[in-house]
């Protein structure tokens, strides 16, 4: 792999841009692998990427129906931040964020990290103790957060109307070093650096059934022919319940359609994120200046990869009383992913009744932020064929012993 | 926008009238169930890709709760009926078979 630098940048724009390489190679599937990754979406590839960089496993290969990142990845909101409530929770993506820091050097691509802030806006006397509840909370698990009140809120935000009349600015939970990267350099980033490690990306390669004996798992069948492995990681958010079928055990989720839609762009009108999640929904603004809006999930179960209309209604009807200048901006675009909801709203980080087999899901709305986090607890867990201390209590047995990671209080709506 | 029609009141409901209860059919687990089958009963779903049976309530018109048989790929409605039955009646399952003859009843 040729490194980007300052220096090949001004190589290639003295020679028109002839040099470049691919940024991942193209493979044909070898018949065996140590460990097949299926799904590469970004938790995917950076469960390879960490079983490379940590743990020096790298006859792998990462199996992908479709394109790269082009799931829950390219469909989310790109908001990152770890002001979580629960111990467990606080832990797997404040190690997330710290590891989105420092990605781009990492990677040697530019994933556009900026770490530009988030609010959660606190519309209601119960969000307001529920901030301030959180607030403590993260002091104690070494979570940089402040509660902050309207007047604060006003200044970050110009463009927020802090007395609407339903719902006014109370105050806002801040999180200064949260913020947005640009989710599809995350995923090619990850995958140029796997494919650097000589692992295989196999877009356009479908499992259609995975294979046992003596109940250890051995390989899966593709639409490109049977693969071998001897670990497989399952990784595939909304269709985690089609694998786990495959695979004989059937999961705590259900998956249903969560959306969001881009406005025109405009100018910089505000620099940070802003959540409010008493009335679903949460704003930012791309470098392109679209204003980027997430809402709330549908109800039902649904594999569409689009949503109801009501619920984008919802939204913006919500976000026009708290922003009032959005009212005069035109929808650019709208879609919809299919996200996997665990009843406790955290995610799935575990072994599988079947052995050697190890499923990562159970991100619903908010697996875009965990991504790295996700991926280094995931290797750690293949790699050394038991859950590490960031993965421990995010196993399935939780639900049998009744220790939830209740964040559904805390954050169940917007991520 | 999603429409059912109630087997009760007979109206045809868009979804924004209903209110969607997760899937139809658990087998409630008694005091004598393992652990495994009571976890399997709170929380283990089908969550198919494909024909799903469903709780609806009717929240903004008659207040009842139904059951719907539907298609989460194509979304559509194969058929709404009344929620005392503890499997899919059997015009339900003719209409689901007409329209995918591959598809079986698991148990």
């Amino acid at each position: 792999m040729k490194r980007y630098s300052v220096f090949a940048l001004a190589r290639e724009a003295m020679r028109g841009h002839t040099g470049w390489e691919r940024a991942w190679a193209n493979p044909e599937p070898r018949k065996s692998y140590d460990v097949i990754i299926v799904g590469a979406g970004g938790h995917g590839l950076a469960t390879a990427y960490y079983l490379g960089k940590n743990h020096g496993i790298t006859n792998v290969a990462v199996l992908e129906k479709g394109w790269l990142g082009g799931g829950n990845t390219g469909r989310n909101t790109t908001i990152i931040r770890s002001n979580y409530l629960q111990d467990p929770s606080a832990a797997i993506y404040e190690k997330s964020r710290s590891l989105y820091e420092t990605l781009s050097q990492d990677l040697n691509y530019n994933i556009m990290f900026s770490p530009r802030g988030v609010i959660m806006l606190a519309q209601t006397h119960h969000e307001v103790r529920g901030y301030l509840r959180t607030a403590h909370a993260n002091a104690l698990q070494g979570v940089q957060t402040e509660f902050i009140g309207p007047e604060r809120v006003k200044k970050l935000v110009p463009i927020i109307d802090i007395n609407g009349p339903r719902y006014p600015v109370l105050g806002g939970l801040w999180q200064a070093r949260g913020g947005t990267a640009r989710h599809d350099a995350v995923a090619w980033g990850l995958a140029r650096a796997c494919s650097a490690m000589g692992m295989h990306i196999l877009q356009k390669t479908e499992v259609t059934a995975v294979r046992s004996e003596g109940g250890q798992v051995t390989g899966v069948d593709t639409n490109r022919g049977p693969i071998d492995c001897s670990k497989l990681g399952i990784v595939v958010a909304g269709h985690s319940g089609v694998l786990a079928d495959m695979a004989g055990f059937r999961l705590p989720i259900e998956s249903v359609a969560l959306q969001a839609l881009v406005s025109e762009p405009i100018k910089p009108c505000m620099d940070v994120v802003v959540m409010a999640n008493t009335v679903h929904g949460y704003m930012s603004q791309s470098d392109k200046g679209e204003m980027v809006i997430g809402g709330g999930a549908d109800g039902y179960n649904n594999y569409t990869q689009r949503g109801s209309f009501q619920h984008i209604e919802e939204t913006v009807r919500a976000l026009i009383e708290t922003f009032p200048m959005l009212s005069r901006l035109k929808m650019l675009r709208q879609w919809g992913g299919i996200v996997d909801m665990t009843g406790d709203r955290s995610p799935i980080i575990s072994k599988t009744p079947l052995g050697n087999c190890f499923i990562n899901c159970g991100w619903g709305t908010g697996g875009f932020k965990a991504i790295p986090g996700s991926g280094w607890a995931t290797a750690e867990m293949i790699a050394k064929g038991e859950p590490g201390p960031l993965a421990a209590e995010f196993g399935l047995d939780r639900f049998r012993e009744g220790r939830f990671i209740d964040e559904s209080v805390a954050a169940g709506v917007a991520h | 926008m999603l429409q059912l029609t109630c087997p009760y009141c007979g109206a045809t409901a868009t979804e924004t009238e209903l209110t969607p209860g997760g899937e139809a059919h658990l087998k409630r687990v008694g005091p004598e169930g393992s652990d495994e089958a009571f976890e399997a009963y709170l929380f283990h779903r089908r969550n198919p890709k494909g024909v799903h049976f469903e709780r609806w309530r009717h929240t903004y018109g008659c207040g009842k709760w139904f059951l719907a048989a539907r298609c989460t790929v194509t979304l559509e409605v194969f058929g709404t009926y009344p929620a005392q039955t503890t499997e899919p009646p059997e015009h339900i399952v003719d209409a689901i078979r007409t329209k995918r003859p591959d598809w079986t009843l698991e148990p």
